[in-house]
């Protein structure tokens, strides 16, 4: 016995379509609010900051100075667009790796581990294959940089289906052991010899293509062909509907035929392969070598590029593009105003923070027919065990 | 030639030998580290005290290991900031206790408590995704501690120093046999010191008391605990807040008794890997605590055979490998555990649930 | 238990004009109802009509838009179950509120402790009162077992112990008797009757006719949120009160007109299965159903029904025996295989196992046949078939649905059913394995089900229903199977059956002995 459900509409009363506009309004007020308000707190934390740190003469429009000199770095010339445009690839790829978790009801918080991997797969058959012809060399190092990132998404998702570790515990270990494989391998086997610090070969031919500008690399091209391809594969494809099951319903899913280990397994295996390729695109595309210290934030900034984006696939693509701007801004803003590049960190924190509680936003604001910040991209109910379900 | 060699020519077979070696080499270095092991145990065994409370009331708390780091963080930082009103300290004889370390403690474990208090807010009051929210703890954690650090470091101030260890006479310590373990328990510092006693009033209280009577029905059925009247929320409230606590201690050892400073990201995954400690222990706390003296002996034993490899074809064995694949051992070692005791360990039937009121339905 | 209707004693308890809104739907409708001190009153209205709703009211769950409460003539505000229980008001909800990893001991103290001290327990003297609590309404009770290891009926009765050790005055029984057998029902019955000649009032909501005629002093009959009726019980009967509680006479017994079973379709042999602690949960059963039958299984819950509903469908591995499907071995084959091989399963838990909730409801339809022609060309879907398909089932098994576009949660409880059936009934099926099929539903959507199950039947189709619910096993089969310690200790006729031999079967088995996993039972009062 239950409460009694509401009468359901009778049937043909279709509600009239909204505008584009109210519609567009729905899906983007909170992130956009949510953004504006971060930046407003990142500016109270820099004077805030200024008053801490003792030194320095207090200047009331330094928030100003540290954001007018963001915009430069990330949209003042032709040279910065493409920069951001370069910062924005991997994050998204990185993104969609955690987005499509997400659908599975699987929180893969170790891309910064299937980047590391990924990328050190590329740049042992890069610099294996620096001499062979550049359309064989490119493939083979970007294919051995995916199914490095595949390897390391494989592990936890196998010992997840297979004695129920949680991906969450796991994947986190997993990125503290890429980054000593790395180290390991760098001042290793891959190591130049006689050079004074580690640092591998370069990988000549297999650099992937520049295509804009001096640094635009053909990644800022893949990776809306990515997020296309992750959206139809999600929502058109009956393992997309398989995956998207399992993720809302695992008992429901057994019993419709499917077989959720399997399922855990390959959705872990192929997130942790955009993972991977987001590791290819920054060393393909951009470092072309690798140091013992090689690494960015692209892991983390993953989970709140997909948060961000409620897991969309389209969405990765705007939020990456956030993201890569102030990463790409950061560096001019250290230089100009003298804020370290990790307030981005801390713009990041606060627009999750916000986004999280965006119900109390959306009250506080009276913004009705807005949709949540995170809600169905939730992996919760299948976290119901805690955190050895 | 000693008794191992000996071994490995009676039977010809290297791999008895290298056990043997092994078992040679944990028993000598085990006793003679212990006080260390402990130390390594302790940051682990706090905020694993942390996730039983939080995980036995029904909230599954990730954001552990950015609660210790902002605790370790202002630990420091207030000793930074009070360090100069307070001239040159007068340490007291026992810890080595002065004023500004006493006001660094309270500090770091304030501001742990109200860490918790806003992940306590956003999981069960919000009912927003309990990982996501200890996620974004982490990442605020680390971005803004790693943001403040850069800022201060240029001048690279002091802090208010550091707790000194108690020492147990000797006539304890020198014991036979057992005096190791009295030197593993009472040459530590406060915080260090605490932990059993921790531990111990934890498991009393959980398995004893009202409040822990509570906590367990909540953990694992809430609706049931709500119709005899208990106010769900707020007990997941006070577990979740109370757990800050122990980060708190867990975090401000790190930067103040363990060390004198303050260094990024320097917890390093204990978070996560005490999380793996609550698991493996079975959620409470005593079992946690075992857990996480397993895991510290390996934190010990990475450092330790870089430092002072065993001798013999073991040592030549264990030199030949790289270092820093001792230096994941650990890590490699959660992962293992968790693989191989999850299936047997049930966790509390609502934990990482939201919960909401009937009446609110 | 004497009938005292003419006293003029003032009502224990008095709910005068309650109303409850909720958004879209009344669900208290001014209520009144009034309870006399000692007496057991039956709260009787089908499912959805609101009985819940008046009872988490009078709980303080939920505040009433309008209305008041009065206990012993004095107006009160109960601000939640903390509120209630210290005015002596307690409930005992369908689903129980045990914690079952807690003991028994454990569960009673809960939010009412016996201390030692401030931080402490004392449990020595919990004990003492629980035992002897027990003692005085005729069981013996083990404070120290788990609950979870307690049969249904015993974990009934610490519920009750819950309720009288906190000094209740008002009891509220919702459903009580849902999972229990008849002699488990006749004992609790007697457990009533002794507390109400204690003076305890008691609200009984059911159903049942025929218990709530055996039991009540006073019935007080609701439909959609209102008051239809109040009866003596020795004033009415059973068709009166159906017709009271769902507006229209009712056929109270389905006619499912004669069966005409062929071959068998359905063989177990010797199958055993382990639940998921890896006890053994089916040991042993032997078992057949023919094409053109329906095949109950009566058994207490937790007698291996679900293992065995499970080991059938594929959900779960046999450990022996086998299973044959027409003739062929289909022992271990997957949920996919079966479900290629014509066999539809309508799973006991809707919500967790038979729709994807926050799915569109065209999405549900397809649930096990989304990978197939038309639904899909290779992998590539095609929603133009699904979306055209889901229309014409929503027709044909009228389910209320603005579209079928709608998430699947946003759809009434009957309406989520006729959607599971409408997917797994809509094909030529050789089994179809039912668990449950009409818990929680009103009783048109009962009677809708209840109708293409016996078309299923007559079309041939090897049907096996489990349930919980005798009353629904006794009314649907053709033979019945009871169920006990995961054996199939008789196989009875379904026309002829019954119920206290069956009762008696699901209790004991058979056998003088005790029912599994609960303590030492007690002689069953005759």
């Amino acid at each position: 016995m239950t409460t009694p459900a509401p009468a359901p509409a009778p049937a043909g009363a279709v509600r009239p379509r909204p505008s584009l506009a109210v519609r567009a309004w729905a899906i983007l007020a909170v992130p956009v609010v949510v953004t504006v308000l971060s930046l407003l707190v990142g500016a109270l934390i820099i004077l805030a900051s200024e008053l801490i740190v003792t030194g320095r003469k207090f200047d009331p429009f330094l928030p100003f100075t540290a954001y007018a000199a963001l915009l430069q770095g990330a949209f003042g010339s032709p040279e910065a667009i493409v920069s951001t445009l370069v910062y924005t690839a991997p994050l998204v790829f990185g993104g969609l790796a955690v987005a499509f978790g997400f659908k599975a009801g699987l929180f893969n918080i170790g891309v910064q581990g299937q980047f590391l991997v990924g990328a050190l797969g590329a740049v042992i058959v890069g610099v294996a294959l620096a001499d062979a012809p550049a359309p064989v060399a490119i493939v083979a190092a970007t294919a051995a940089g995916i199914l490095g990132g595949a390897l390391w998404g494989f592990i936890p998702g196998f010992l997840k289906a297979v004695s129920g570790a949680h991906e969450v515990v796991s994947t986190i270990m997993l990125n503290y052991v890429a980054v000593q494989l790395l180290a390991a391998l760098v001042s290793g086997p891959l190591k130049v010899p006689k050079s004074p610090s580690p640092v591998t070969y370069d990988v000549g031919n297999a650099a992937w293509p520049i295509v804009l500008g001096d640094t635009g690399h053909i990644g800022i091209i893949l990776a809306p062909i990515a997020a296309v391809f992750v959206w139809w594969l999600l929502f058109r494809t009956t393992w997309g509907f398989e995956v998207r099951s399992v993720g809302a319903s695992p008992d429901a899913a057994r019993y419709a035929g499917m077989r959720p280990k399997a399922l855990i397994i390959a959705t872990m295996t192929f997130s942790g392969a955009l993972g991977g390729l987001a590791g290819t695109a920054v060393l393909l595309g951009v470092t072309h070598t690798m140091t013992s210290s090689f690494g960015t934030t692209v892991g983390f900034d993953s989970i709140a590029v997909a948060l961000l984006a409620r897991s969309s696939p389209l969405g990765v693509i705007a939020a990456a593009f956030l993201f890569g701007s102030l990463r790409a801004g950061a560096g001019l803003m250290q230089i100009n105003a003298g804020i370290p590049v990790e307030l981005v960190d801390v713009l990041q924190a606060t627009i999750l923070l916000f986004l999280v509680a965006s119900p109390v936003l959306r009250r506080l604001l009276r913004m009705r027919g807005v949709q949540a910040g995170i809600t169905e991209s939730s992996p919760s109910h299948a976290l119901g065990g805690g955190l050895a379900d | 030639m000693d008794f191992t060699t000996w071994i490995n020519g009676l039977y010809g077979i290297p791999v008895i030998g290298l056990v043997f070696q092994l078992a040679g080499y944990l028993v000598a270095v085990i006793p003679q580290n212990s006080p260390n092991i402990m130390q390594q145990a302790t940051p682990l065994a706090l905020a694993a005290l942390c996730g039983v409370l939080c995980e036995r009331s029904g909230v599954v708390n990730i954001g552990i290991e950015g609660t210790m780091l902002a605790a370790a963080f202002t630990a420091w930082i207030v000793g930074v900031a009070i360090q100069p009103y307070f001239g040159t300290p007068n340490p007291t004889d026992l810890f080595g206790l002065t004023f500004p370390l006493v006001i660094a403690l309270v500090a770091a474990v304030l501001v742990a408590m109200g860490i918790s208090a806003l992940h306590a807010w956003l999981s069960i009051s919000l009912r927003a995704d309990q990982i996501i929210s200890g996620t974004i703890i982490n990442i605020a954690a680390a971005g803004l501690t790693g943001y403040l650090n850069q800022l201060i470091s240029q001048n690279s101030p002091a802090g208010a120093g550091e707790f000194a260890r108690f020492v147990a006479p000797t006539a304890l310590t020198s014991l036979p046999i057992v005096g190791w373990l009295f030197a593993m328990i009472l040459n530590q510092g406060p915080i260090t010191i605490s932990v059993i006693i921790l531990v111990i009033g934890c498991q009393l209280w959980l398995f004893r008391s009202r409040w822990g009577l509570r906590t367990r029905a909540v953990g694992e059925h809430p609706r049931a605990a709500e119709t005899v009247g208990i106010d769900v929320i707020r007990v997941r409230y006070r577990n979740v807040i109370l757990g800050g606590v122990f980060a708190g201690l867990a975090g401000a050892f790190l930067s103040i008794e363990a060390t004198n400073s303050f260094q990024q990201n320097m917890t390093a995954g204990r978070g996560f890997i005490a999380l793996a400690a609550v698991i493996m222990g079975r959620w409470t706390p005593i079992g946690s605590f075992g857990a996480a003296l397993l895991f510290a002996t390996f934190l010990q034993l990475g450092q330790l055979i870089n430092i002072a490899p065993p001798s013999g074809q073991l040592g030549s064995i264990m030199a030949s490998v790289p270092p820093q694949l001792f230096d994941a051992l650990p890590y490699i070692l959660t992962i293992v555990i968790l693989a191989g005791v999850v299936g047997r360990s049930v966790p509390p039937a609502a934990d990482g649930q939201p919960y909401v009121r009937e009446a609110a339905s | 238990m004497t009938d005292e209707t003419g006293s003029r004693l003032a009502p224990a308890l008095e709910m005068r004009g309650i109303t409850k809104r909720y958004p879209g739907v009344v669900a208290n409708d001014g209520i009144n109802l009034q309870v006399r001190p000692g007496e057991i009153h039956a709260l009787l209205g089908e499912n959805g009509a609101g009985k819940t709703t008046l009872m988490n009211v009078l709980y303080g769950l939920a505040t009433p838009d309008e209305g008041e409460i009065l206990l012993d003539g004095v107006p009160v505000t109960i601000s939640g179950p903390a509120d209630a229980i210290a005015r002596g008001i307690n409930m005992v909800h369908q689903h129980f509120m045990l914690v079952p990893v807690l003991t028994v001991a454990e569960n009673i103290l809960l939010g009412d402790e016996t201390m030692a001290n401030r931080i402490f327990l004392d449990r020595r003297e919990a004990h003492r009162r629980i035992v002897e609590l027990g003692r005085r309404f005729g069981f013996e009770i083990d404070p120290e077992v788990k609950v979870g290891s307690l049969s249904v009926g015993w974990q009934q009765r610490v519920e009750i112990l819950k309720a009288l050790y906190r000094n209740a005055r008002i009891l509220v029984l919702d459903e009580p008797t849902a999972v229990l057998t008849p002699q488990e029902t006749e004992e609790i019955f007697g457990v009533l009757r002794r507390l109400a000649k204690e003076g305890h009032s008691i609200v009984f909501i059911s159903h049942k006719l025929y218990e709530v005629l055996e039991i009540a002093d006073r019935i007080t009959v609701i439909r959609r949120g209102r008051v239809v009726g109040e009866r003596l019980p020795n004033a009415t009967d059973e068709d009166d009160l159906a017709a009271l509680m769902v507006g229209r006479a009712v056929q109270l017994t389905v006619d499912r007109g004669e069966s005409h079973p062929a071959g068998p379709i359905l063989q177990l042999a010797g199958l055993e299965a382990r639940d998921d602690r890896g006890q053994p949960a089916v040991r042993g059963v032997d078992l057949e159903v023919r094409a053109g039958e329906i095949f109950g299984i009566a058994g207490v819950a937790g007698n291996g029904q679900d293992e065995l509903v499970e080991a059938i469908v594929g959900l779960r591995k046999p450990t022996g025996g086998a299973v044959s499907l027409g003739g062929q071995d289909v022992t271990g084959h997957s949920p996919r295989q079966l479900n290629e091989a014509g066999v539809a399963y309508v799973p006991a838990d809707r919500h967790r196992f038979g729709l994807i909730l926050s799915f569109p409801l065209a999405d549900n339809l397809v649930l096990t046949s989304y990978y197939r022609k038309p639904y899909a060309r290779g992998i590539v879907r095609d929603p133009a078939a699904i979306q055209r398909d889901a229309v014409t089932a929503i027709e044909r098994y009228d389910i209320r649905t603005p579209s079928a576009t709608v998430n699947a949660s946003t759809l009434s409880g009957g309406n989520q059913q006729k959607a599971v059936v409408a997917r797994e009934f809509d094909r030529d099926l050789k089994l179809l394995v039912l668990d449950q099929p009409t818990r929680g539903l009103d009783v048109g959507s009962i009677e809708f089900i209840h109708r293409q199950v016996i078309a299923k039947r007559n079309a041939g189709t090897a049907v096996l229903l489990v349930s919980a619910e005798l009353d629904e096993v006794l009314e649907m089969s053709d033979r019945i199977g009871v169920m006990f310690a995961g054996k199939i200790v008789a196989v009875l006729d379904g026309r002829t059956a019954d119920k206290n031999e069956v009762g008696l079967l699901m209790a004991t088995g058979g056998a003088e002995r005790a029912a599994p996993a609960g303590p030492a039972a007690p002689a069953i009062p005759t």
